[in-house]
C-alpha cells in the first residue's frame, strides 16, 4: 500500500484500502477558516449540539483579518462564540495569520494524521507526511457532529522530481512548471506523491509551496515522505505523539512522471489561468510587461525564507514609482522572525507596504485589491479573474524572489540579475 | 428525488473556477437568496437576474475548481439551477453540490453539443441527455452510490439529522 492509503486504512479501522473504495475515516484535526459561518449554520441545521471532540477542531480568523466591513466582523462573532460555547481548546483570532501556516506552527500539523479544513489549500500539509485535504461547510458540519468523514480512496500519481534547482529558481518555479505539464485539471480526484532528490532535500517551507499549489491540478491531496527537515520540525511542536507512515517498496502508481528540476528557469503563470504558464525569460522576451502591484505573501509565498530573498534582493534598492509592493506575512511567528533579521524594515525601506499577518488580498477581500485594467506580480497561488479584485485586472504568479525583482523597475524582470554568485538556491 | 429534469439551459466554459461563480469580494454574505443574485458574475454580471428558475447550467471541464466555498453550489441553487452538467467538475465543487442536493452530471463532450437558450432533458434512470432544438442524445456518467444515497435524500443535512437522531436516542436507551 501506499503510506496515503495507510493513513486511510488505519483511520478506517481497516487492515487495508483499495482504489475506488469508498471509507468512513476517521478525521485527527478539523479546522474552519473565517469563510465558512455555514459551518455552524450547517451544524445546527442537521441536528449537531456540541463538537464531538473540543482539541481535535479549530477556528481560523485569517481571511478577514483583521475585519473589514461590519458583515466580516459578525461572522467573526458568531464564530467566537460558538468556539467559546464549546470550548474549543485551540482558537486562532485575527492576530495568527494564515490556517496553513498557524496549524503547523501550533503543532497540530504531524505526519500519519488526516487532516481536514474548509479550504482546499490543505493539500499543503502532505509536506509533513499528512493526509490533507479541503471540504464545504457542510461536510465540515457533519465531521464536527461525528469526528469523521467519508472519502473516495484516490488514485495516487507519482510526480518525481529530481535534481538541484541553478540559482534564482525556487519550490514557486518547480510547481509552476508541473502545473503547467500536467495542466489544471490533470490530476481531480487523484492524490499527488512528491518524490526524488529534489523533495527529498528540500525544506519545510519549499515542501508546503509545492503541496498547496497540488490542488491547482485538482488533486485531492498531496503527499512527501518527511525527510530530516521535516521531523525536526514536528519533534519540536507536535502536539500528540505520531507515527511516519512509509509506502511499500515496488508500490505500483497510477500513472507516474519525471522532471528534471536542474534545468529549469524561473517560470510565470501568466493571465488568466494557473496552467498557462511559461518560462520567465521567454515572457521577457516577447515585450515589457508594466506592473503596477507586486504581491509577497498567501499560504503559497508568505513565510520567512520568501520574504528573506526578497529582502536580499531589495536591500538598498527602491521599488519603482508608481508601483506598489504589498507584503503580507504568513504568519505572526513569520513577521516576528523577519523583524529579528531586519527583514522587515529593508522591505519597508525599499517602499512596500507590510500588512497583517493573513490572507490579505490573496482573495480579493481587502488590503491591495486591484483595480479595472491593472496587473500584478504575485507569489499566490491563482491568477482567476477577479481573484484579487476586479474581473479585468491581470496577475501573473510567480516566485517571490522574480516578485521582488520586477518591482525595481516596474516591469517584469529576472531575479537572476539580483542575486549575487554563490547565494543557496534553497533560500 | 425527480429522476427527469428539463429546463433551459446557459452554458459557459472551461475551467470556470468558484472566483468567477462566486467572487471572494461576497463571500462574507449568508443570505441564500443574496447569495443567488451574485451567481456566475465573474462570467457575466447579467448572468444570475435572467436565469430560467429550474434550468441548467451546461460547462466545459474542470467545472468549480479553485476554492472551497460552498457558496458556490448555494448561489447556483438560489439562483434556481437544478443541475451542473459539464465535461468535468473539480472534486470540491463536486462534493459540496452532491451535499447541498445540486445535481452534477459529467457529460464528456456536452459543451461542444449545445448552446445558450437550448432546453434539455436529463434522464437519470438511462443516464442520458437529450437537446429538444435537436434532438441529439448524449450518454452521462451514473452518479457513484454515496453520492445517489445523499441526492436521494435530499442533501447530506437530512441524512445527517435522521442518523443523530438515532443515534442519540439509542445512547439515551442505553443500547
Ligand atoms: S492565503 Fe490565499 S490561498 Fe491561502 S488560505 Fe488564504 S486566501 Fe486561501
Amino acid at each position: 500500500m501506499h503510506a496515503i492509503e495507510k493513513i486511510l486504512a488505519r483511520n478506517s479501522g481497516l487492515s487495508a484500502v483499495r482504489t475506488g473504495e469508498i471509507v468512513t475515516a476517521k478525521v485527527d484535526f478539523a479546522e474552519i477558516n473565517d469563510l465558512y459561518l455555514q459551518t455552524v449554520y450547517s451544524f445546527y441545521e442537521m441536528g449537531g449540539e456540541t463538537v464531538w471532540d473540543p482539541t481535535r477542531c479549530a477556528f481560523v480568523f485569517d481571511h478577514y483579518a483583521p475585519c473589514p466591513d461590519i458583515k466580516s466582523a459578525a461572522n467573526h462573532r458568531e464564530m467566537r462564540e460558538f468556539a467559546q460555547k464549546n470550548h474549543l481548546k485551540y482558537h486562532f483570532d485575527t492576530n495568527c495569520g494564515v490556517c496553513h501556516q498557524v496549524m503547523p506552527e501550533a503543532g497540530l500539523i504531524y505526519p500519519g494524521m488526516i487532516v481536514v479544513a474548509t479550504d482546499s489549500h490543505t493539500t499543503t500539509h502532505g509536506a509533513f507526511g499528512a493526509m490533507g485535504t479541503g471540504c464545504g461547510a457542510t461536510d465540515m458540519a457533519t465531521i464536527l457532529m461525528t469526528g469523521e468523514l467519508w472519502f473516495r480512496v484516490p488514485e495516487i500519481v507519482e510526480i518525481r522530481l529530481e535534481g538541484q534547482t541553478r540559482e534564482g529558481v525556487y519550490p514557486k518555479d518547480v510547481i509552476l512548471s508541473v502545473l503547467g505539464k500536467i495542466r489544471a485539471d490533470g490530476a481531480v480526484y487523484k492524490a499527488l506523491d512528491f518524490t526524488g532528490s529534489y523533495v527529498d532535500s528540500l525544506n519545510v517551507a519549499g515542501r508546503m509551496t509545492i503541496c498547496n499549489m497540488a490542488v491547482e491540478m485538482g488533486a485531492k491531496t498531496a503527499y512527501m515522505q518527511p525527510n530530516q527537515a521535516v521531523m525536526d520540525y514536528v519533534s519540536k511542536r507536535a502536539v500528540r505523539p505520531f507515527e511516519v507512515q512509509y509506502t511499500d517498496p515496488g508500490y505500483v502508481y497510477a500513472e507516474q512522471y519525471v522532471f528534471d528540476v536542474s534545468t529549469l528557469e524561473p517560470q510565470l503563470a501568466c493571465p488568466s489561468s494557473v496552467e498557462n504558464v511559461h518560462p520567465l525569460p521567454e515572457v521577457i522576451r516577447q515585450g515589457t510587461v508594466r506592473i503596477d502591484q507586486g504581491y509577497i505573501g498567501s499560504c503559497t509565498g508568505g513565510r520567512s525564507e520568501d520574504i528573506a530573498i526578497a529582502a536580499r534582493i531589495l536591500k538598498g534598492r527602491h521599488i519603482a514609482d508608481y508601483t506598489r509592493l504589498v507584503v503580507v506575512p504568513a504568519s505572526r511567528e513569520v513577521m516576528m522572525e523577519c523583524m529579528a533579521n531586519g527583514w522587515i524594515q529593508d522591505l519597508m525601506q525599499a517602499g512596500a507596504t507590510i500588512t497583517t499577518p493573513g490572507c490579505g488580498a490573496c482573495l480579493g477581500a481587502h488590503e491591495g485589491i486591484l483595480a479595472p485594467g491593472e496587473v500584478c506580480i504575485t507569489s499566490t497561488n491563482r491568477n482567476f479573474p477577479g481573484r484579487m479584485g476586479s474581473t479585468e485586472a491581470r496577475m501573473y504568479l510567480a516566485s517571490p524572489a522574480t516578485v521582488a525583482a520586477s518591482m525595481i523597475s516596474g516591469t517584469i524582470a529576472d531575479p537572476r540579475h539580483f542575486l549575487k554568485e554563490g547565494d543557496s538556491c534553497h533560500e | 428525488m425527480n429522476k427527469k429534469l428539463t429546463g433551459k439551459i446557459i452554458v459557459v466554459g472551461d475551467n470556470i473556477d468558484t472566483d468567477q461563480i462566486y467572487p471572494g469580494r461576497f463571500l462574507a454574505i449568508t443570505d441564500p437568496a443574496e447569495i443567488g443574485s451574485h451567481c456566475l458574475c465573474g462570467v457575466r454580471e447579467d448572468i444570475a437576474a435572467s436565469f430560467p428558475k429550474g434550468g441548467m447550467v451546461v460547462a466545459g471541464r474542470n467545472f468549480g475548481c479553485g476554492s472551497s466555498r460552498e457558496h458556490a453550489p448555494i448561489a447556483l441553487l438560489n439562483m434556481g439551477a437544478s443541475a451542473v452538467l459539464a465535461d468535468s467538475f473539480a472534486r470540491i465543487f463536486f462534493r459540496n453540490a452532491v451535499n447541498l442536493g445540486l445535481l452534477p452530471v459529467v457529460c464528456k463532450g456536452i459543451h461542444d453539443h449545445v448552446r445558450d437558450g437550448q432546453t434539455l432533458t436529463l434522464d437519470l434512470e438511462t443516464g442520458t441527455v437529450t437537446i429538444l432544438e435537436t434532438g441529439e442524445t448524449l450518454a452521462c456518467e451514473k452518479l457513484g452510490d454515496q453520492a445517489m444515497k445523499i441526492l436521494e435524500a435530499g442533501g447530506i443535512k437530512p441524512l445527517m439529522r435522521a442518523r443523530f437522531h438515532r443515534d442519540a436516542s439509542s445512547t439515551e436507551s442505553g443500547t
